[in-house]
């Protein structure tokens, strides 16, 4: 599996695509196909202060619940409508129509370049 | 403990499966979407790998007593071709396994055992069987499981065989054979299953057991056959409202507060072991019992989570199963609550991790095929 180089990652399998000061994010297609068919998605809400490393949501699949963790710190401008209807854009298309939401970053974690994740995944 | 693999691991691995340890055995958990085996297996149908269940077989002249005595039910009176839902309880009358008792002779029953539980299970009957005219063995590695479930499975079936498939009435078993690419392979061919459907279990032994898939893999192809791995299973199993050991069913429960009282037959001659202890739990009720949640919400309450009763707040029960139901496309549950709460239409609350969403008490099962 091969993960998209302009990405940034985390250990809990979140991905990042900075842009200024924004920072649009999802979940990789590794934690989509372990998570199975998703089901629902709870997203934190605009205006909603986010965390870096703490909980901001959950993802639901069939066969399990896992939190969804942010891998920056700041306020959500923007979250995926078209993913609250339509949970399984997650699974068809994790790095693009399944992103989650936006935030207004003050800051980030340590976060991984695609080799670095790629290398995690392997391990 | 290093996880057993079935005859059919690269079976599994070549049609790209997710494999999960269950039962110290490494079983495919799905080869696509679980959602869309679940579809295939309400529509079409569905192969599944049940290699890792178990199978003891009692044969001699004191096969049917040994049996009446061990179990629940009265296995003695099981015509021979025929197949019961049974249980296995301890002398307080918890439940050790829940099983499926075939009749394949007069002095012949295969008895099959959930997988985490056989290397209990056939001991224990053994035990029960001493003094009794009977050979008890565990010969689950005698044996690879291949299940067809889901409105199509009869005509894959029976493009196979020289059985007569329609005329093989549910809870039945035949031995015949399967033909296969290199020829005809013996099995047992039961009626029985796990998921709501009607639908085929086959037997084979595990050298077998490639070629019966491939066969059945190509019979299946016209019909919208796909391979159906463990995760479809759960929700089959628990849209058709069927206990699973570990989650409905434990040494803690009896098959009363389970809904099953029906599969205990207290005035059998001789007795049996748990007989007291199941005859008084009849008597005094139950103190909780097994009922189906229907979540008004869209988050699903999952095995573990408390029932909360709406009227003072208190936890009174738990959830035993729970996920979003693919037929119904509502979350859907099981779940122990007190007698009062486990009339169809009673609204309780379940706490999923720490909010406390509403949902209605409903009759079980979920869902039902039609006939």
């Amino acid at each position: 599996m091969s993960n998209p180089t302009h990405l940034q990652y985390t250990a809990e399998h979140e991905w990042v695509a900075l842009d200024g000061e924004t920072a649009r994010v999802g979940v990789t297609a590794y934690a989509a196909d372990a998570l199975g068919d998703i089901v629902y998605v709870d997203l934190p809400a605009v205006g909603d202060t986010v965390t870096a490393g703490q909980t901001c949501g959950e993802l639901e699949s069939t066969k399990s619940v896992s939190d969804l963790y942010s891998p920056v710190t700041g306020e959500v401008v923007e979250v995926n409508k078209d993913v609250d209807s339509d949970p399984s854009l997650v699974n068809s298309d994790p790095f693009g129509e399944g992103w989650l939401f936006v935030v207004k970053v003050t800051a980030t974690t340590d976060l991984l370049d695609a080799a670095a994740y790629d290398a995690l995944l392997e391990a | 403990m290093s996880s057993r693999t079935t005859p059919l691991h690269e079976v599994h691995a070549g049609l790209g499966a997710s494999f999960t340890d269950f039962a110290g055995w490494q079983m495919p958990v799905r080869y696509s979407s679980e959602l869309a085996e679940h579809r295939a297996v309400r529509t079409t149908a569905g192969l599944f790998d049940l290699t890792h269940m178990g199978e003891i077989e009692l044969t001699g002249p004191g096969a049917g007593a040994a049996l009446d005595h061990a179990l629940v039910g009265r296995p003695s009176a099981i015509g021979v071709g025929r197949a019961r839902y049974s249980m296995i309880c301890a002398e307080d009358g918890g439940i050790i396994d829940d099983l499926v008792v075939y009749r394949l002779a007069d002095e012949h029953y295969l008895v099959v055992a959930n997988a985490s539980n056989v290397a209990v299970v056939a001991p224990e009957i053994a035990a029960r069987a001493e003094g009794y005219d009977v050979t008890v063995r565990d010969t689950s590695a005698d044996w690879a499981l291949l299940a067809v479930q889901g409105p199509a499975s009869a005509a894959i079936i029976a493009a196979l065989t020289e059985l007569d498939v329609p005329s093989l009435k549910y809870y039945a078993i035949d031995a015949g054979t399967v033909a296969a690419a290199d020829g005809a392979v013996e099995v047992l061919l039961a009626r029985t299953g796990y998921t709501g459907e009607d639908g085929f279990e086959v037997y084979c032994r595990p050298a077998d057991a490639p070629a019966v898939w491939a066969a059945l893999a190509q019979a299946g192809e016209a019909h919208g056959l796909v391979p159906a791995g463990l995760a479809c299973r759960d929700t089959l199993r628990l849209e058709a409202g069927m206990p699973l050991y570990g989650h409905e069913l434990s040494r803690d429960t009896t098959p009363y507060e389970a809904n099953l009282g029906r599969v205990v037959v207290l005035d059998k001659p001789g007795g049996f072991v748990g007989q007291d202890a199941l005859a008084k739990r009849k008597e005094e009720g139950p103190a909780r019992v097994l009922v189906g949640l229907v979540s008004t919400g869209r988050r699903s309450p999952r095995a573990g989570y408390p029932v909360v009763d709406p009227a003072t707040g208190a936890e009174v029960g738990e959830v035993t199963s729970g996920a979003p139901s693919p037929t119904l496309e509502k979350p859907i549950a099981m779940a122990y609550v007190p007698p009062h709460l486990a009339v169809p239409g009673t609204r309780v609350a379940v706490s999923l991790r720490g909010t406390l969403e509403d949902a209605d008490v409903f009759e079980l099962p979920f869902y039902s095929r039609a006939r």
